[in-house]
């Protein structure tokens, strides 16, 4: 099968407008003729349901929180880009869509990146109108920072709670749709498998999580905006129930998985204190604004300060290496966030890490006190501040922070077109959940961006098409194949409850993170990546041997939660490593230690790596097959990143 | 084991399900790090209690930074525990001293009816948003962002408003289970901001009458609400709403639009 990503023929500039004029329509009065499954209510969901239902679809809308507004969209900080140019310094979605595609290292589609840019206003006013509120300045109009990887400053914000406030707009504009009766609402369930009927995507099986009852549901077509992948790791400052389930078992039954090795890393973690921890707490990027990254300039004054000898403050500028201003003077501080947290791995690599286990840096913020005044810290930071307080239980605005690297997003994802669609048909990925427009490493603020992008301005178009081709026959759970996936669902449930082992599944679940962050995370060698995927393979063998599930399937039942997630998570694990060690190239947040730059950077291979991998799932314990996608540059000049 | 460590006894409420009677059980949580958060030390009794083949203890929890506002539970009488303007997943062992017993009981109150142990159903919360709790504008057609200037002061008053996760701490609190200060921080938001004036007083009404129908209690102006929000919402959101609310009584839709207007 030949990948055929659709993107439009013409300038850049022109062909989504051309897209969209092509695309065939549905009339008002056949859209409620049509049933829509979207599965997930972060960003990208609930903008997706909501403005599907406003248009007259039928949409039955699935999270597996107890409310939509719970989704980790919601822990987003910092902010969403958009090319408004409000500031006049020089911003377009020309060089939004520059920035982007730099930024991914080129492993992006051009199209898409051009397409994102291009709806990035529109957002801004979409979610002003429902009533979202951005920072202002005192004239009454919005505000903008700056954020990594760009010399403009294009970043709304509302303080560092810029997720949360989006994410209640889209909710607030799913409840209306949920209110007018457009969208019926499945809270507390959990997408197990995909239904496919004659080769497309015809309806979903859930687990209502309450009381574990197996659910069929049908659709014309079906979204799912489940988010990213990351809980892989086991740490990672994802929420503690994001999976892949959703999107693994629809790659299961045909959709191509996009490039599962681009991790994206964030340099700006509170770091880890001991083998309980559960998850990572994220310090917001808009922080590398005013804060400075440094580490002492020699081995011997780290140790003291881990050894408490010695304050941060009490070392002089000149023993202090302030090492991301030093190597990249022209972005310092915000170098993206593959740079800086690999230069971040250097400093601690070479003992020259802080705090009591050595493995962290330090966020300064003291200049900018005494630049700004602690009151205009505190008003544009505070409740990352306090974040920092309540879990280090050290004051920032006293002593520097201490940060280190996490997983924090997955560039990676379900392969889809231009339309969203995957290769299944009818099957759409939205959000993190699929793989588009990222290339190898997501600049920060964008994947707002890119979720309410998707949701609000993109599938509203596309499904259409897609649905209008396919006519308005009415589809329902009758067909054979429902009752079909319903059994497998039930007899994968009945397979795990009848592991009684001696392990629990959150300790599997730790030793597959620990697996994946020595030789899957920021720096891979392919030594390093066979021995890894012989013990993911050994790894899922113990589980499906030795892992403890308790209870029954008709009651609320964690552990049974749980063992399903990680059990898709060992075997996404094992495709991670095989991406990585086809991929011989070093590109943004995937760093083959054996590509690199005299300078220590990574470094690509255009000739040979110019692609993004599409995988094929090929049954159980075969090896998958690998499709290529040739990356077409036609704007934007390949070259060695430079940040300098 | 680290000298600081902690040995605690937990009282736990344990229900099976809604239909069952539920009771408190007492475990034993030992060497607990002061580093650990109280989920953290929840998932280390949890740990043992599966290789002991015993149900875990089931709680609701998703992002662990105090931000989806899934946690929950009442701990030592309080809702997300002894400290204020946080939530039970940012709330660090730190807080508790060696030798200490811990009581950790699900949200009390007749609209949240426990699901199973510490998990209760708030969808309650999300009927009364349902019933209006937004800006009734579709996608696409809106004006420039700019288009809409709003006064610092008042942008950044209604984000104070808007900063409620919908946790349910407010209600659990309350000695009436009412639930004013949740609805009244949307109603404030959305009624101090341009965008959504047209609805105002159409919002308040209805939103208050889904709260009624739940089963919510009224606002007798104790406070419990306000002092334990983890987002530290404050009680003049329910004045304003009182406000915005008998004045959509009083007067016909039209004046009150005319008023509001004069009132820029």
């Amino acid at each position: 099968m030949t990948l055929d990503a659709k993107i439009p023929a013409g300038p850049i500039a022109e062909k989504w407008s051309k897209h969209k004029f092509n695309l065939k329509l549905v009339n008002p009065a056949n859209k409620r003729k049509y049933d829509i499954i979207v599965v997930g209510t972060g960003l990208a969901g609930a903008s997706a349901a909501a403005s599907l239902a406003e248009l007259g679809y039928n949409v039955k809308a699935f999270c597996f929180q107890d409310s939509p507004r719970r989704a980790h969209s919601i822990a987003a900080q910092g902010g969403i880009n958009a090319a408004k140019n409000y500031r006049n310094d020089g911003d377009s979605i020309y060089r939004l869509f520059y920035d982007t595609v730099k930024g991914g290292d080129y492993r992006s589609r051009e199209g898409n990146v051009y397409r994102l840019a291009e709806v990035s206003v529109n957002i801004i006013d979409q979610c002003v109108a429902q009533g979202v509120p951005f920072a202002r300045e005192y004239g009454g109009l919005l505000d903008n920072r700056s954020f990594g990887g760009a010399q403009v400053s294009r970043t709304f914000y509302a303080r560092g709670q810029t997720g949360q406030q989006l994410l209640l707009g889209a909710y607030s504009a799913l409840n209306r749709q949920i209110e007018a009766g457009k969208v019926k609402m499945y809270t507390r369930s959990e997408m197990l498998d995909l239904v496919m009927v004659d080769g497309k995507a015809q309806g979903i099986v859930t687990r209502n999580l309450e009381n574990g009852k197996i659910e069929t549901h049908s659709g014309h077509a079906v979204l799912l905006c489940t988010g990213g992948y990351g809980n892989v790791f086991y740490l990672s400052t994802n929420a503690m129930g994001c999976n892949v389930t959703a999107a693994w078992r629809a790659h299961k039954r045909g959709a191509f998985f996009g490039n599962p090795c681009y991790t994206q890393i964030h340099p700006t973690c509170i770091p880890v204190t001991g083998d309980h921890q559960s998850k990572l707490t994220l310090m917001s990027e808009s922080l590398r604004n005013d804060g400075r990254v440094w580490a002492p300039k020699t081995v011997e004054l780290a140790q003291k300060l881990r050894k408490g000898e010695l304050k941060a403050a009490d070392l002089k500028e000149e023993d202090r290496d302030y090492f991301l201003e030093r190597k990249y003077p022209a972005f310092g501080n915000l170098v993206p966030r593959d740079v800086a947290s690999r230069n971040g791995k250097e400093m601690v690599d070479e003992g020259r890490g802080v705090g009591t286990t050595g493995i962290a840096v330090f966020l300064d913020f003291a200049d900018a006190i005494k630049r700004l005044g602690e009151d205009a810290v505190r008003a544009k930071y505070g409740n990352l501040f306090d974040m920092y307080y309540q879990i280090t239980d050290e004051n920032p605005y006293k002593v520097p922070m201490r940060i280190y690297p996490a997983v924090h997003y997955t560039m990676g994802g379900l392969w889809v077109d231009y339309n969203l669609m995957t290769t299944i048909p009818g099957l759409y990925a939205l959000g993190e959940c699929n793989f588009s427009d990222h290339g190898a490493n997501r600049l920060g603020a964008s994947a707002l961006m890119q979720g309410l992008a998707d949701g609000y301005f993109v599938i509203p178009y596309t499904v259409g098409d897609y649905l209008a081709k396919l006519g308005p026959k009415p589809v329902d759970t009758n067909h054979p194949a429902f009752e079909q996936t319903k059994k497998e669902v039930e007899e994968r449930i009945n397979k795990l409850l009848a592991l009684k082992g001696t392990k629990t599944v959150d300790e599997i679940h730790r030793q597959l993170g620990h697996i994946m962050w020595e030789y899957c995370g920021m720096a891979r060698n392919e030594e390093g990546l066979k021995k890894a995927k012989g013990m993911i393979q050994e790894l899922r063998a113990d589980f499906w041997k030795n892992a403890i599930v308790l209870g029954e399937n008709e009651e609320f039942n964690m552990s049974l939660e749980k063992a399903g997630r990680v059990a898709d998570f060992l075997e996404l694990g094992e495709l991670m490593v095989d991406d990585a060690l086809m991929r011989k190239e070093s590109c943004g947040g995937h760093f083959r230690i054996e590509s690199q730059t005299d300078e220590g950077e990574a470094k690509r291979d255009d000739e040979n790596f110019a692609f993004v991998a599409a995988w094929e799932y090929k049954g159980d314990n075969q090896p998958e097959e690998l499709h290529k996608e040739e990356l077409v540059f036609e704007e934007v000049h390949l070259t060695q990143r430079s940040y300098k | 084991m680290s000298a600081n460590n902690l040995n605690l006894t937990l009282k736990v409420w344990r229900q099976k399900n809604a239909q069952t009677a539920g009771k408190f059980v007492t475990y034993k949580a030992e060497n607990i790090s002061p580093d650990m958060s109280f989920l953290e030390m929840l998932d280390v009794v949890n740990e043992s209690l599966v290789h002991k083949g015993e149900d875990p203890i089931h709680f609701d929890h998703d992002c662990r930074e105090g931000i989806c506002g899934m946690c929950s539970l009442y701990i030592n009488g309080h809702p997300h525990g002894p400290k204020r303007a946080i939530t039970t997943c940012q709330l660090h062992m730190r807080s508790f001293h060696d030798g200490q017993t811990i009581t950790i009981e699900p949200w009390r109150a007749s609209p949240f009816p426990v699901i199973k142990d510490l998990a209760v159903d708030r969808s309650a919360f999300d009927r009364i948003q349902q019933a209006g709790g937004y800006v009734s504008v579709n996608t696409g057609g809106v004006p420039d962002a700019n288009e809409i200037p709003i006064p610092k002061v008042i942008a950044d008053e209604a984000f104070n408003s808007a900063t409620c996760i919908g946790c349910g701490a407010c209600v659990a609190a309350c000695k009436n289970a009412s639930a004013m200060l949740f609805v009244s921080a949307k109603v404030t938001q959305l009624g101090m901001l341009p965008q959504g004036q047209p609805e105002r007083y159409r919002r308040v009404q209805s939103m208050v009458a889904q709260m009624d129908a739940e089963g919510f209690g009224n606002c007798t102006n104790t406070g419990a609400c306000e002092a334990e929000c983890p987002k530290e919402i404050k009680m003049t959101n329910i004045s304003r709403m009182n406000n915005d609310y008998f004045s959509a009584k009083l007067f016909r839709s039209e004046e009150l639009h005319e008023q509001s207007q004069g009132e820029g």
